[in-house]
């Protein structure tokens, strides 16, 4: 019987093969080589998630009625009978509870969104705090942006569906904060609900972008981001053998098959728990949309808080200043535009283009294909946790009445403290965290030249005790040793041996201050000749 | 700290060895037969426990498909069924796992990388390609017997640049109903309509309201409407209480305005357009639970906290002969958020005294 499997297989490959050459892309595909590493799996988890997403949004879409027409309700759920709402509202409660297992998918999908969402940003972490967006992953980093971006799009839409009170009033926002730009602000909310707010478009309008714009949108980008990652091979760790030149793991097939498959089946099996057990937005609690309630502690999908809390940290007047003007007649709501446009673009403007900023201040060029320890860079991991704490706090004020009321604080001082700790903390964290990696990176000078305490005490001939220590073995110095030590850039003098002043000085100085940012303060590896030094001493 | 303090006559190399690729470890299952059997037997149980968990799934939905109309009910039929989906995944996953990391060769393997830099000779020819394209084509610098068309070049251009557009203009120009923005200028509200209970609609007699209560109001014969309710209520919604007239700072020029204490401000949000909805009796402070702007009912609906920073509009009432609380007029200014002309109207700026006719 296995030879007649094998002749079956046999034939149907030459078929194929026959007719697409095949064959040589399994070749190359096969056994290419994969590093390993847990922190390479946020970017899998991400990819998971959206197909658990594919498949228990493609389960939705059989029963969801994307319409605003209005209906009395008179499904099985008792509390809502006679209840006016629109039919996509009356289709969810429908879903929840007239389809065996609708419920579950509901939730399945919901956890699966919010799963998306946040191991994007973790894998976006990642690749930041390694430094695996340089040369020349520098377009698969926007990519990745893009793709962060996207997920947030999906995820607004899909909450958007359901018609419920809560986000119905997450989109009444939206529509105020496009309505605060400036000239054409009432028309882009007018393009977007067919009229004035909430109007009778706008669910079959999201559904559209939910179920077909955005998820093709980011397919298409998940499959230029992977094609990427196999051009480019995988970035790995440092360690023995391991070189900017070559790519050291195991085989696709059939080790990461197996890993990365049986994952994908690890991460639907979680999200499946977390649906089975958890409820999450059960909008049959919150009723159908209407423009006039709205309970207290009401909150969005987490990947939405800092949007929200930029919102409630910015005052609308600070100490008798006002951040609306009336200018000419025109109104500029400034208190809108900054949390509201203004800080998202610049963050994301940041994040989007950081790779450049980053080659370009410390004037890196070569193809970097091992990742930096991020104690090794220490002012780009301090940006990053900089950035971290900024984004942190903005989602803490999101929802700042839950954490005022854990702390039993009053909100409007949570809020006063968040306005001032959004300028302050970022500073502070970057200078903590430069600070703490210099202080891992002597540590691991410490290591490499006096080796690991033991605990073993020894007593001299002369009567001292001495703890033993033992050295790193070869492959642990080798992690603590090899990396880049660069020095800030040098600037070319001012003016030339004729006096005159060279063009252009003055770029170069300002970026001879960015180069000495990033690589003033640095603590160099040991040497061969300094450990022989150390050796000595003992 | 730095290597300048290194001295120099060093026969040492200025930086270690690269140790190459860590040995191989053993795994017990390379070393132990008994063990890779062992292995292997847990890995089939797995993909069991995965079979087990679908029968659960499918026995779930015939059997308890007959859902209760109690939430709990329907919560625990879906909660089996998520119980075997559960299984069914984790089976296969942990499975296909723990065969790669038991039994599967795992011995590291190096593969060279290439720079992704095309070679010299192929970006050369790239660009004579192009080069020869555009010589044929007519575009470029022309070729011996091939004449440029310049003209053609300009005038595919434009046309690619405004095609776009002869999609774009009617798509945009549909989508955005009959584009009348001055609609954000008016409500419901007229003259003599009365103040009614939201959400049932029946109106409020002033005698009904106590001091110290507050009522959420709709106007009458909004519950009526048909088509454009819902448009109609994100900006007709008010909220009224009364207050003791002692406490009442009435702001100039709107003097007549409320009733013995009673006051109705729009209910929707001047930050961004939540309903205003938590009223607190004792410091008289109207709370939007969206981003806590706090605006202060007694003192002329005036911020005193938050990111808002105009005071809710005031609705101008009366009491009609009947006892009922009638709205003056609409709004004398666009309810809700912030936009570019929302001072301007039609034919010049908008003034309070305009507002109140
Ligand atoms: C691309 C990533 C996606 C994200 C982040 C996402 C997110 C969401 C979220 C948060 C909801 C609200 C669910 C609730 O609690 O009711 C939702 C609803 C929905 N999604 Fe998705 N989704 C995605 C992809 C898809 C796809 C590919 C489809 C269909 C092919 C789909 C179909 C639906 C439908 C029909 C609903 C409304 C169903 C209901 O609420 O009962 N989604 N989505
Ligand atoms: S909408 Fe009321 S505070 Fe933001």
């Amino acid at each position: 019987m296995g030879t007649k499997l094998n002749n079956a297989a046999a034939g149907t490959a030459n078929y194929v093969d026959e007719r697409t050459s095949i064959g040589g892309f399994v070749k190359f595909f096969a056994r290419k080589i994969f590093p390993d590493h847990w922190s390479f799996m946020l970017g899998e988890v991400a990819l998971y998630s959206f197909i658990v997403l594919l498949i228990s949004g493609v389960f939705l879409t059989a029963f969801f009625v994307p319409s605003m027409d209005i209906i009395h309700y008179d499904g099985t759920f008792p509390t809502m009978q006679g209840v006016e709402m629109s039919r996509a509202f009356a289709s969810t409660l429908d879903t929840s509870f007239e389809v065996p297992g609708g419920l579950l998918m509901r939730q399945i999908h919901h956890w699966a969104a919010l799963l998306f969402t946040a191991s994007i940003l973790f894998h976006m972490a990642r690749v930041f705090f390694t430094g695996a967006f340089r040369k020349p992953r520098e377009i698969n980093w926007l990519i990745g942006f893009t793709l962060m971006i996207m997920s947030l799009a999906a995820g607004f839409t899909g909450y958007s569906l359901p018609d419920d009170v809560l986000s119905g009033n997450g989109l009444r926002i939206i529509d105020g904060i496009v309505k605060a730009i400036p000239i054409i602000g009432t028309y882009i909310s007018y393009w977007l609900f067919g009229g004035e707010f909430p109007g009778e478009v706008l669910i079959p309008r999201l559904f559209t972008a939910h179920v077909l714009l955005v998820p093709a949108l980011i397919l298409g980008l998940i499959a230029l981001h992977l094609f990427l990652v196999f051009l480019h091979k995988h970035t790995q760790y440092p360690g023995g053998g391991r070189t900017h030149k070559n790519v050291v793991g195991l085989p696709l097939f059939p080790v990461y098959t197996a890993k990365a498959g049986g994952f994908f089946f690890v991460v639907f099996g979680v999200i499946a728990f977390m649906g089975a057990f958890f409820t999450i937005n059960p909008v049959w609690n919150y009723g159908p949309y209407d423009p006039s309630p709205v309970s207290a502690g009401t909150q969005p999908d987490w990947y939405i808080l800092f949007v929200d809390g930029a919102l409630r940290m910015m005052p609308g007047e600070l100490w008798g200043f006002p951040f609306e003007w009336v200018i000419g007649g025109y109104t500029l709501s400034m208190n809108l535009l900054i949390p509201g446009l203004i800080m998202p673009a610049l963050l994301f403007g940041f994040m989007a283009f950081y790779p450049w900023f980053e080659a370009w201040a410390t004037g890196d060029r070569g193809e970097k294909h091992v990742l930096d320890r991020p104690r090794n860079a220490p002012v780009r991991t301090g940006i990053g946790v900089a950035v971290i704490t900024f984004y942190v706090i903005l989602v803490l004020e999101g929802s700042n009445d839950i954490v005022a009321n854990l702390f039993h604080l009053s909100l409007n001082d949570l809020t006063i403290f968040f306005r001032f700790a959004i300028f302050i903390l970022p500073v502070v964290a970057f200078m903590v965290t430069k600070r703490f990696c210099l202080g891992l990176q002597r540590k691991d000078r410490e290591l490499v030249l006096h080796g690991n305490e033991t605990g073993r005490i020894v007593r001299h001939e002369n009567g001292e005790y001495i703890e033993v220590h033992e050295p790193l073995d070869e492959q642990a110095r080798w992690i603590a040793v090899n990396y880049d030590d660069i020095a800030p850039s040098v600037v070319a003098p001012s003016h030339n041996d004729r006096g005159v002043e060279r063009k252009g000085h003055k770029f170069d100085r300002f970026k001879h201050r960015l180069s000495r940012f990033y690589f003033e303060d640095r603590v160099s590896p040991v040497t061969p000749a300094e450990l022989e030094e150390a050796q000595h001493h003992h | 700290m730095s290597q300048s303090d290194q001295s120099q006559e060093t026969t040492e190399p200025d930086s270690f060895q690269d140790p190459g690729v860590p040995y191989h470890r053993p795994r017990l299952s390379d070393k132990d037969p008994k063990a890779a059997k062992r292995a292997e037997r847990q890995v089939a149980a797995m993909f069991g426990i995965s079979i087990l968990g679908t029968v659960i799934a499918i026995w779930a939905y015939f059997g308890l498909h007959d859902m209760g109309e109690d939430v709990e009910s329907i919560q625990q039929t879906n909660t089996v069924i998520g119980i075997g989906v559960m299984l069914a995944m984790f089976g296969i996953g942990w499975g296909a796992i723990h065969w790669a990391k038991t039994l599967m060769r795992d011995h590291e393997m190096v593969e060279e990388r290439h720079e992704l830099r095309s070679s010299d000779e192929s970006r050369a020819g790239a660009i004579q390609n192009l080069k020869d394209g555009v010589e044929d084509s007519g575009i470029g610098a022309s070729k011996e017997g091939v004449p440029r068309r310049g003209l053609l070049k300009g005038s595919l251009i434009t046309a690619m640049l405004v095609a776009p557009l002869a999609l774009l203009v009617p798509q945009i120009g549909n989508m955005g109903g009959d584009w009348n923005v001055g609609l954000l200028r008016h409500t419901m509200w007229k003259k003599g309509t009365r103040l009614a209970r939201d959400p049932d609609g029946t109106p409020i007699k002033a005698s009904d309201v106590t001091i110290g209560s507050a009522f959420h109001v709709i106007p009458e014969g909004l519950n009526e409407m048909g088509h454009g309710k819902l448009e109609a209520k994100a900006k007709a919604i008010v909220l009224m209480v009364r207050l003791d007239p002692r406490d009442l700072t009435i702001q100039p020029g709107r003097e007549d305005w409320s009733f013995d204490g009673i006051v109705a401000y729009s209910k929707v949000c001047t930050h961004v357009g939540c309903p205003v909805a938590l009223y607190e009796q004792q410091t008289h402070h109207l709370l939007c639970p969206c981003h806590q702007s706090t605006f202060d009912v007694s003192d002329g609906a005036k911020v005193v906290f938050g990111p808002a920073k105009r005071p809710l509009p005031q609705l101008p009432i009366a009491v009609d002969d009947e006892g009922y609380i009638i709205a003056k007029s609409d709004f004398d200014e666009p309810v809700g958020p912030s936009y570019w002309d929302r001072l301007k109207t039609p034919d010049g700026d908008l003034t309070p005294e305009e507002g109140s006719h």
